[in-house]
């Protein structure tokens, strides 16, 4: 099946500002071809980035799209689907923005389960500033900020995501788009908090300063350390270590925020005609 | 549509009330229309997030407790875009965490009000004492330059008129209102009169018709400078950025679209001075010397003017309800007139330096300064008249 994408691009903002080699483009027409699956109205729905290489993204999606500062675009996003529970409200972040400065708003409106679509693209790395560490950049890399080796932890963002609430759970990677559009027509159907870690490579200010080789070397890797979550399930505890489960993680039914918030209205308002 | 929270039997009928000044704001709030409201606690007004809290929902409109104080600017921002007159509320921490939010709100145009029940601070200070000394960080707390309009309301009866004032200025031009009261104003109680929606002018943003959808320009350069705002799902598919825009919205990364959209972003507010600028005053012609003030500490100086004009002294007062932008001209043009300008204020001397700045030397300027929580009472300000008319 190959959808129409071209209708959902603001064709006149390409091309793209990412580098050669770069996972965000891929991941962004998946989530495009998700979309066209999904069957939702366009023009009913809102893309809100934060800023990074990922927040650029909103620019060049033909929706009602608002670019937002760093780390915020959580906020904005529960803002217009409390204002519009008719809605489909997409969040774009990245691991710097949604993971560091965003990491708050991130648990909360899990904790919350809103219906937001956040799709976090992790790059392992402040791109857009040239290569500092984040908190997804792996222990021991180095970056412009860790010369010495990152002696930071990472955290497990979609076991973060799901401990704190929410309700679809997913994990996808660059080099599997077909299941990353799988992904993504299932998260936006989920009505709840929809997390999906779109694992993508950043060549230039990660792999080229850790001896990663190019792009084609990154995707590689991908292929071998994120595997479909059956078959990691079967692993021997020695294979998981480096490795991490691919696919939806978790999906579970539980009443949405702004559903609870309607019953308010509703039982307030009949009190009030009492 | 200019209220669709107020039942219709609200919409027709005032009503006397005992409010405390934070409760003047939900009050007020709900007259002009608020249908959202996302904030976080922090004394001293936590009582306005408590009363939309219990107010909205019966009404339609969406209450929001948010995990922190950006979150909740930027939530409400969000709502704003979405279509709602939205609000929030804080005090002198709360509204430092807000400051790169407001900005981000004052560059895509999205009309909201800020309440800042200011605290004495810096940092958490004195938590539940008065203070006036966020003056200068509602007109420049978010970096950069920008266009700001703040209101500070002396009585509980001025924070529904002012309160009611924000969203209007807010929903007219496109822009975040700081809505500055005091912890005097926000926890005194007094009897008010709350307004029917019906007998006020309420103000809604401009919208753009449907059939300019094809063609539409989210941040046209229009005669008044500012642009007609459709609300998210409309299938406008508009962008808006905090990075420096052009009409389409979006970023070319070209000087010249900075310079210009500055330009018309001040515009907006210096070319509508006489409608936004509100200024009360009790001057009789003949006076040597004015008390300047704003906010609760225009209690305590019209109070002492009006007892030193008993005393024979040729003394009169002047209320700044808006206090960004600042009455510029005014003050010049008093300044012309008087021998004397007193301000007192609850800081160490902040309105004072826009005062002196447009005195330019034509009247002696001084102020009365209280930093440590405590009220400027009348016979201070008396005592300074006296002293200053000799």
């Amino acid at each position: 099946m190959v959808e129409d994408i071209d209708r959902y691009l603001r064709e006149d903002k390409l091309p793209h500002i990412w580098c050669p080699g770069c996972g965000h483009g891929t991941v962004m027409a998946s989530i495009l071809r998700g979309f066209a699956r999904s069957g939702i109205d366009q023009d009913k729905t809102v893309v809100i980035s934060g800023i990074g290489c990922s927040g650029r993204a909103s620019g060049y999606l033909d929706f009602d799209t608002l670019h937002v500062t760093h780390g915020r675009a959580i906020t904005f996003a529960t803002g217009v689907k409390m204002a519009n529970p008719d809605l489909t409200v997409i969040v774009i972040t990245g691991d710097g923005d949604g993971a560091a400065i965003g990491g708050n708003h991130l648990i909360h409106a899990c904790r919350r389960n809103i219906d937001l679509k956040v799709i976090l693209f992790n790059n392992n790395i402040y791109g857009m500033t040239a290569g500092q560490f984040s908190p997804m950049t792996p222990t021991g890399a180095t970056a412009t900020t860790a010369p010495y080796g990152n002696i930071d932890q990472n955290f497990n963002l979609c076991e973060l995501a799901k401990s704190a609430g929410a309700t679809f759970v997913a994990r996808g990677a660059a080099q599997q788009p077909r299941q990353l559009i799988r992904i993504f027509k299932k998260g936006f159907a989920h009505q709840g908090l929809t997390f999906v870690e779109a694992i993508t490579q950043c060549p230039v200010n990660y792999g080229r300063r850790n001896n990663l080789g190019g792009a084609r070397d990154m995707l590689n890797w991908q292929k071998e350390h994120i595997i479909n979550h059956r078959k990691y399930q079967d692993l021997p505890p020695e294979e998981k270590e480096d490795k991490l489960p691919a696919g939806i993680l978790y999906q579970v039914e539980k009443e949405e925020y702004t559903e609870k918030y309607q019953q308010i209205i509703t039982a307030a308002q009949e009190s009030d005609d009492q | 549509m200019t209220n669709k929270i107020l039942s219709e039997q609200d919409k027709t009928s005032d009503r006397v009330m005992l409010l405390q000044g934070d409760e003047a704001v939900v009050e007020g709030g709900l007259v002009a229309g608020a249908s959202f409201f996302a904030g976080y606690p922090i004394t001293p007004a936590s009582e306005i997030a408590e009363g939309f809290a219990q107010k909205l929902p019966a009404q339609g409109g969406k209450f929001i407790q948010m995990e922190d104080e950006i979150a909740s600017m930027g939530c409400v921002i969000g709502a704003s875009l979405a279509g709602e007159k939205a609000i929030t509320a804080t005090s002198g921490p709360g509204f430092s965490l807000k400051q790169e939010n407001l900005g981000l709100g004052i560059m895509v145009e999205a009309p909201c009000v800020v309440v800042n029940v200011q605290r004495v601070g810096p940092s958490t200070g004195l938590p539940t004492s008065p203070s006036q000394g966020d003056v200068m960080q509602a007109r420049w707390g978010t970096h950069g330059d920008h266009p700001i309009i703040a209101l500070s309301p002396s009585t509980v009866k001025e924070t529904i008129e002012l309160t009611i004032k924000s969203f209007n200025m807010a929903e007219k031009y496109r822009i975040p209102v700081i809505l500055l009261l005091d912890e005097i104003v926000g926890h005194m109680r007094e009897k008010v009169r709350v307004p029917a929606p019906a007998e006020v002018e309420l103000i809604t943003r401009k919208r753009p018709a449907a059939e300019d959808r094809d063609n539409f320009y989210p941040y046209l350069e229009t005669a008044d400078h500012i642009p007609p705002m459709p609300d998210y799902g409309e299938g406008f598919r508009y962008h808006s950025t905090g990075l420096f825009h052009d009409k389409t919205g979006f970023p070319r990364g070209k000087t010249e679209d900075a310079k210009k959209l500055m330009d018309r972003l001040m515009a907006k507010i210096e070319e509508n001075l006489q409608d936004i600028i509100i200024i009360e005053d009790e001057l009789q012609g003949d006076e040597e010397i004015i008390v300047l003030s704003y906010g609760s500490t225009a209690r305590s100086a019209i109070s002492a003017v009006r007892q030193a004009r008993e005393l024979g002294i040729k003394a009169g007062w002047v209320k700044l309800k808006t206090v960004w932008p600042f009455a510029e001209s005014y003050v010049a043009e008093i300044s012309n007139k008087v021998e004397k300008i007193i301000v007192p204020e609850l800081n160490r001397g902040q309105l004072i330096g826009e005062v002196k700045k447009a005195a330019a030397g034509n009247a002696e300027v001084s102020g009365i300064n209280k930093y440590d929580g405590t009220i400027i009472p009348p016979d201070e300000i008396l005592t300074r008249i006296k002293e200053v008319s000799k």
